[in-house]
Order: structure tokens, then sequence, then C-alpha cells
């Protein structure tokens, strides 16, 4: 596994479900099994869709932590074997 | 021999569901697809309503590939299917659904994404007859031909009462274990269901998007009657599922929050609109879409205390924020009910 880097973050605020998922999904895309991705959202929706897209798509959930109007998802890059959009 | 690969269109329906876990139980190695349009049903109106907060706020088209452990890729075509939306060659269904444009218009998405990612075919829950507009036998065809997937598309629901596909022909799939479903019965997908054990599963009434409702089809309509043009951008959209539209001059329509999640959501488009707030009572905030002058404005602003808790109160204090202006306060009678005209209602 490599990574482990320093996260990066993506601003999916403001945005409503499933963009957040999109926008997650887009992402990773780009990087590495092990990278760290936290996820900023403000719809509640985005709590239970992005765990539910990393789960069926091999990604690990780290942490939920909460803000006020926000909360931000941290996320470990699976090793997935499968294509992902954008491939 | 490897296993061949197929793309599932996932609604996040049942029809879906059922026909990508009858491929599925051939062994066949299966991914899901799922297309954002903006006008989807999904996620926006229960993220948005605090008063539907207790309701577990699952996203259907994510839990179904969850129920069937296959990865689900969920694509964002919002910018694409505005010429779907605005242009559609067979016109409209009941409302402003182009359900038969638009299934080809996804068909066709799916196929290229199928191609270019190695798949060797895709496969629907379409039912010949379910759909009045878009699932007929004799509109199925048109979808097979304007989407260009040909045999490339299998529906595993209704394959015996279609020719042949090219899932069959190869033999990676067994026709004889795929269904003969037609008409608008759901009693054949529901003891399907049961025999796979699934008894949790959404049925969307109208459809899969908010196209097919016939409140939002009239205040889509009105956008693009009060615009003079039909383009819109997804905050268009998305507005449109929020709160109660009353347009009482045709140059601005007042958008007001029915409680607390509509109203933080619709904060969220305050430094893109003038907007009102409502000072001495609780009460909706109002977003002003359109062009309008102080007058109109006044008049929004008693509308907007009509709705608030101080209704009856002889006056209300509302701040209004022009865009791009100024920021004023004001004192106003709550529009009395019986002035408040039924053909403002949008
Ligand atoms: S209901 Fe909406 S998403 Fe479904 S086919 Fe019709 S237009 Fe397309």
């Amino acid at each position: 596994m490599s990574g482990q880097s320093a996260p990066e973050h993506l601003d999916a605020r403001r945005l409503l479900c499933p963009l957040p998922v999109i926008r997650t999904q887009d992402r990773i895309v780009d990087m590495r099994a092990g990278d760290i991705l936290a996820v900023c959202c403000s719809d509640p929706g985005a709590r239970y869709d992005i765990p539910a897209w990393c789960r069926i798509n091999g990604h690990k959930i780290l942490e939920i932590s909460e803000g006020d109007y926000e909360f931000t998802i941290t996320l470990q890059v699976g090793e997935s074997d499968a294509v992902q959009p954008g491939d | 021999m490897a296993k061949a690969k197929a793309v599932a269109l996932i609604s996040g329906g049942l029809d879906s569901l059922l026909a990508a876990r009858v491929v599925l139980g051939q062994g066949v190695h299966v991914e899901g697809i799922n297309f954002f349009t903006g006008c989807c049903v999904e996620g926006h109106t229960h993220a948005i309503r605090k008063r539907d907060s207790e309701k577990p706020k699952r996203n259907n088209a994510l839990w179904v590939a969850e129920q069937l452990g296959i990865k689900l890729h969920i694509i964002d075509v919002v910018e694409e299917y505005k010429d779907v939306l605005l242009n559609p060659k067979h016109g409209y269904g009941a409302n402003l659904n182009p359900c038969l444009d638009c299934k080809g218009f996804m068909v066709r998405k799916a196929d290229e994404w199928a191609v270019a990612h190695g798949f060797d075919f895709l496969l629907s829950g379409e039912v010949i007859g379910q759909r009045p507009m878009s699932q007929r036998m004799d509109t199925m065809p048109v979808v097979v031909r304007e989407s260009g997937a040909g045999e490339r598309l299998l529906r595993p629901l209704c394959a015996k009462l279609l020719p042949p596909t090219l899932a069959e022909t190869r033999g990676w799939v067994d026709r004889e274990q795929l269904h003969d479903f037609s008409g608008r019965s759901r009693k054949p997908q529901m003891a399907l269901a049961e025999k796979y054990g699934f008894t949790e599963y959404a049925q969307p009434a109208g459809g899969c998007c908010f196209l097919t409702n016939r409140e939002y089809s009239s205040k889509l309509g009105d956008l693009w009657n009060a615009r003079g043009h039909r383009e819109y951008e997804l905050d268009d959209i998305l507005l449109l599922k929020v709160g109660r539209h009353l347009r009482p001059r045709p140059n601005f329509k007042l958008i007001l929050g029915r409680e607390e999640g509509e109203n933080n959501y619709l904060r969220g488009y305050c430094s893109q609109f003038s907007h009102l707030r409502i000072l001495s009572h609780r009460g909706p905030l109002g977003l002003i879409d359109g062009a309008a002058d102080r007058d109109d404005l006044l008049l929004a602003a008693r509308l907007a205390a009509r709705f608030c808790q101080g209704r009856d109160a002889a006056q209300v204090e509302i701040e209004v924020h022009e865009h791009g202006g100024e920021t004023w306060t004001t004192l106003v009678r709550p529009m009395p009910v019986a002035e408040v005209l039924r053909e403002w209602y949008v």
C-alpha cells in the first residue's frame, strides 16, 4: 500500500446528495490506494451516502467529525480492483 | 473462461434491483451505473426538509447496490441532460417528463461507459407495458435503436418476449432463466423479490424523477415562461423542489421556506438573490427570483408576513436585502388571506 501522505481535502458543503458522493468518487479516481481524503459536507444525507458508497466500492471510513452545521468524513482509498469512472 | 461483465442501470427501484439480481445469479460480473440529472427524486427533499429527518436518508441506488453487493458508479449528467429535457424528440409524457428520450439518453450513456470500461453488455429493469411512454412494446425498440446500444442491451425481466440479445446468443446468460413479465401488474416482481429474499425496496409512484410530478412540472413551466427562455442551471431546478412558490406579479416570484430545514437551505442562496428576513416574528426566509423594484419588494414583504407567526399582528418588521444593493427595514401589515390570490401559487 502506498499513500499515507498528507490528507487531501474536498469541499462538498452546500451540495445536496448525491453530489457529495459524485464529487468524492471523481476525486478518488486520481488518488492511490492508501491515500486519505477528508470530505467536508453540510447535507445530512452525505453522512449515510458517502459511507455506503465507500462500503460498496472498497474504501474505508476512518472518521466522521461533527461541526456546527457541517461535518467531515475522512476516508482511506481502498485497493479497488474495479474500474473507476474516468479511468 | 473469464466471467462476462455487465453494467446494470440502477434507478434505485425494485425493477432494476431484480434485473441485476437475475443476471448476477447467472455468474455474470455486474456493476451498477446511476445518472444524476438534477431532477432525480433521490436525496434532495429528504435532505432539505427537517420534518423528514427521522426517516433514513438513504440513497436508493446506493442501497440497491449494497443489497446486491455490487459497485455503483454515479455519473453527473446535469449539463448533457438539459438537451433531453429542453428538446425531447418524442415529446413529453403527462407532465414535463421526456421519458422516451430520457431512457434512450441513459442507455446511450451507460453503453458508452460500458464500452469504454471493457464491459460486454448492459442491462436494465424495463418491463413491457409497465410505463405508458417509454416501456411499451412499440417504444422498447426505439430505446435500443436510438441509444446505439443495439443488441448489447438486455432486459432480463421481459427478455423472453423480445428478440435474443448478445448476452443470450453468446451464452453469457441462459435465456431460459430470464423472464417474460409484461403489463402494469407488480405481482410478478413482488413474487421474484420474495424469492430472492428482498423484503424492503423502494417503489417510486410516478417514476424516477420529479418531472413526472405535476406540481414540479408546473413550477418548471412557470420558470420558463417568466424568463422568456428555457435555459436553466442546476440551482434553478433544485430550488423548484424547495419551499412555497408564489408569483404575485409576472416579473418576480417569492420563494418561502416552509420549515427550518428549508429556511436553512434557502439561506445558502441569499448571496445570489434579493431576500427577506422577518425580524419581529418567527417566520419563513423569502427569496425573490426575478427583477423586483421597491414596490414589488414591499408587496413581497406583506405576502411573506402572511406566512409568519405575526400573520394576525398589526405590523411585522422585515429586513429587505436587495441583491447587489441596499438593505433596509420596513414595517408592513400582513396581507389578508383574501388578497392572496389562488393563481399566485405556482
Ligand atoms: S421518470 Fe424521469 S428519469 Fe425516469 S425515464 Fe421519465 S424522465 Fe427519465
